[in-house]
């Protein structure tokens, strides 16, 4: 490309797009097509909240006040679906699109039309799942985990929930074989595999693991799907199936996908706290090491949900130790992170707080995983609030607050203006409070005996739910301020300079101005 | 745990008297014995408080390993915090620039699977223990249905006892018509009851989906499988009223279907029996005749 246009500035046919709707409709630049898919999960992170918001209204007081129990399952059940398939996933996938073209001086996405597909299979899913609510029935509730026989009772909106995830799971595929195809072949010459950012060896290795996982989820779904209307008994005793083999091949793909949603997180605070700190990353190639290694582990332990499901103790032991070992690699994540700091010459800007944040919180959900993968342990606090208290500890102070440190890193270099200081500050502090005093108490809740999926609760956890819901409010709540802050950003923003982070390294900070024309990197750079 | 903790004050007292320095070790360990003790005793913060041999090593494992995960927090975020607060730039700190040590990475890969394998070690004897249904003295099903359980004593004193198991909560409660009682949500009509040290093996099924049957207080939790059937054990400590709940979501009434388990001593027990199975009209004249 760069032959053929041979323009001096390396980005020649600047702004040649429809503009209007059509642009977007038909964009094949991976930087409208990161652009989509970061307004797509902020409003599917919305809607997911919204129904957070639901469920944590009807626990604010013993009773049942506002949900009756089948809309409150229904209600958990999306919360997750659309949180996990419409919020986070899709949210790192947007990352990706913007970042690693930029990242490895690549011009654009290896399959750009391919991009545009997988993006617009988006919207059909989330349409089919958030109209579920409305068909008769309702939407499915039989949790975010969907297991047979409750899934095989519910009506129109559990088919709507499978169709829904076979088109998130291709266009999930699509995406993942677009980003290894794209790091594996449109590197800059002398960018080496070991020379490439952490952020893009995170999202390698995560793409593998779609690529591995995705095909299991459909064909479980599938599976479901028959069994529901052709007469199929996958999963029905009493036809010679067995439902806890659906529980097998649903964390088959399951606990990969909790890895998915962290290894690029991982990716992005591994990028945000040497540029803050003024020092390369420590240890960089035990990070890599240490990311394949969690990836590996990652299959191989998923019956650790399924403790309670009862098998072989020598299958516990086996599932727990595995287990166990994936606190190895995440340990070695950590010190590395606290030796990139130590001696570091440190600032403390947004991006810098939510990764800090990130590592704090981070490590109290290892530590509350670690709990959970000791069998006997497990055995009390399985489908209790305590798992509920471990995996929003890895996955809203985990996942999200990764995604809101790299958003405030990353928005000069997308939109060319600054976000206001101050109020991303307040944006982490708030966050911070709220989620804490959301998640903290639900550890005891869980200890205590609250089972999750539960409407209503006896008095002894009344007090504690009122906390979180109060929490879950201001949380939510400030989740405006976030999006107020970055339309603020992006329409009157102060102008940024082309590096604003005087800390940062990668191509994108180095080598393109802010914000990063249309086309940039036709013409590749050399790494030296 | 209440008796204890006076205890140890009082001997700490006597030696704080004699020598300063062993002093602030007594205190220390009276203090972090105290903490325990309220965690024990405080089962709000923490499980209920154990009624069998399986819950108490459950209960122990996780106090112990909340002390490790203390320690290595304590650790890693005092390195952490220590360095936010004197590294930075506004202090004018300048950034060295080491990346890389191949030692420090060997060390610190090797300690945590040091700790692992301490923390792994009484878990496995417990996971042993706990899969260890032989011997059992009696033996009771479980069923679960959308949304009650059912009961059959299948073997051993009581052989013969059949019946269901219904939250007996009334709905105004629910409804936030009338107050609600202590045991709101946690009360059924007809108990399991169990005499006290007895092994007890439980064997669970479902009819229709999963359900899950637990009790905390005796350590036991285990999915009810419709079309398999899975086995658990426990061995009370002490007569009471033990309660759970339904712990895999099973569908609109799921959070209504408690678990409680009575536990009686061997006399009282065997009056409740007795009085069961006169209660019903088949089956149990011949019981009654063998005893």
């Amino acid at each position: 490309m760069a032959a053929v246009h041979g323009d001096a500035h390396g980005h020649g046919h600047d702004d040649h797009h429809p503009s209007g709707i059509m642009r977007w409709v038909t964009t094949t630049n991976h930087k409208d097509i990161g652009t989509m898919y970061l307004w797509f999960s902020f409003f599917m992170f919305m809607v997911g909240g919204t129904l957070a918001m639901g469920i944590r209204a009807e626990l604010y007081q013993p009773g049942i006040q506002i949900l009756e129990p089948e809309l409150f399952n229904q209600f958990t059940t999306l919360h997750g679906l659309i949180m996990v398939f419409g919020a986070i996933m899709p949210a790192f996938v947007g990352f990706a699109n913007w970042q690693v073209p930029m990242m490895i001086g690549a011009p654009d996405m290896a399959f750009a039309r391919m991009n545009n597909w997988s993006f617009w299979l988006l919207p059909v899913a989330a349409t089919l799942l958030i109209s579920s609510f409305f068909v008769p029935g309702g939407a499915a509730a039989g949790g975010w985990t969907f297991y047979p026989p409750l899934s095989v009772q519910g009506g129109l909106g559990v088919d709507l929930m499978i169709f829904a995830i076979h088109i998130l799971g291709a266009s999930s595929i699509m995406g993942s074989i677009n980003i290894i195809t794209t790091i594996l072949n449109m590197r800059a010459p002398g960018m080496t595999l070991m020379k490439m950012p952490m952020f893009v060896w995170t999202w390698l290795i995560t793409a593998y693991l779609l690529v591995l996982v995705m095909p299991v989820l459909a064909g479980v779904v599938t599976m479901l799907l028959t069994d529901r209307h052709f007469g199929t008994s996958f999963f029905n005793a009493a036809g010679g199936g067995d439902p806890v083999m659906f529980q097998h091949i649903f964390w088959f793909f399951g606990h990969p996908e909790v890895y998915i949603m962290i290894l690029p997180a991982f990716g992005i605070v591994s990028e945000i706290i040497p540029t803050f700190s003024r020092k390369p990353l420590f240890g960089y190639s035990s990070m890599v090491y240490a990311t394949a290694s969690i990836a590996i582990l990652s299959c191989v332990v998923w019956a650790h949900h399924m403790f309670t499901a009862g098998m072989p103790a020598v299958g516990q032991l086996f599932f727990m130790y595995a287990t166990m070992l994936i606190a190895v690699p995440t340990a070695v994540k950590v010190f590395n992170w606290t030796a990139t700091m130590w001696r570091g010459s440190m600032t403390f800007e947004t991006p810098m707080l939510f990764s800090i944040g990130f590592i704090f919180l981070f490590v109290i959900g290892g530590f509350s995983g670690v709990i959970c993968a000791i069998v006997p342990i497990d055995i009390q606090v399985q489908d209790t609030y305590y798992v509920i208290a471990h995996f929003h500890y890895v996955l809203v102070s985990g996942a999200l607050f990764a995604l809101f440190a790299g958003a405030y890193y990353w928005i000069p270099k997308w939109t060319g203006h600054m976000y206001n200081e101050t109020l991303g500050k307040w944006h982490f502090w708030l966050s911070m409070f709220f989620f804490n005093m959301t998640f903290f108490v639900q550890h005891f809740l869980g200890l205590a005996g609250m089972p999750r999926r539960v409407p209503d609760y006896n008095l002894q956890f009344a007090d504690f739910n009122m906390i979180s819901s109060i929490g879950a409010f201001g949380f939510g709540l400030s989740q405006l301020l976030f999006l107020y802050i970055m339309v603020n950003c992006i329409r009157s923003g102060e102008k940024a300079s082309q590096k604003p982070w005087d800390g940062a390294t990668s191509l994108e900070w180095t080598h393109l101005p802010c914000p990063a024309p249309y086309h940039s990197f036709e013409k590749p750079p050399i790494v030296k | 745990m209440f008796l204890v903790v006076p205890k140890i004050c009082k001997i700490s007292n006597h030696v704080g008297g004699n020598m300063r320095s062993k002093s602030v070790v007594t205190w220390a360990g009276v203090s972090a014995l105290a903490l325990y003790s309220s965690m024990a005793v405080g089962s709000k913060y923490n499980f209920p408080e154990p009624q069998s041999v399986i819950a108490k090593d459950i209960y122990d494992m996780h106090i112990w390993l909340l002390w490790i995960c203390l320690a290595i927090f304590v650790g890693v975020f005092g390195v952490m915090f220590y360095s936010i607060l004197k590294h930075r730039k506004s202090l004018g700190y300048k950034a060295a620039n080491f990346h890389h040590s191949t030692m420090v990475e060997v060390v610190w890969t090797a300690i945590p699977c040091l700790i692992l394998i301490v923390m792994a070690w009484p878990a496995t004897k417990t996971i042993i223990a706990m899969k260890d249904t032989s011997g059992s003295e009696m033996t009771i099903k479980a069923t679960g249905y959308q949304w009650m359980w059912g009961y059959d004593y299948l073997q051993g004193e009581g052989e013969g006892i059949s019946f269901f198991s219904k939250l007996s909560t009334p709905k105004a409660q629910i409804e936030n018509k009338a107050p609600k009682g202590e045991n709101y949500l946690l009360e059924v009509d007809n108990r399991v009851v169990v005499p006290v040290g007895k092994k007890v093996r439980v064997i669970i099924t479902a009819n229709d989906v999963l359900h899950a049957w637990w009790v905390p207080a005796l350590g036991v939790k285990q999915d009810a499988i419709p079309g398999f059937i899975r086995d658990v054990w426990f061995t009370a400590d002490a007569p009471g009223v033990y309660r759970g709940q339904c712990a895999e979501l099973c569908g609109k009434d799921h959070g209504f279907m408690p678990i409680v388990v009575e536990v009686m001593a061997a006399d009282d027990y065997t009056k409740w029996v007795a009085g069961q199975l006169s209660a019903s009209v088949v089956k149990t004249s011949m019981h009654i005749e063998n005893k």
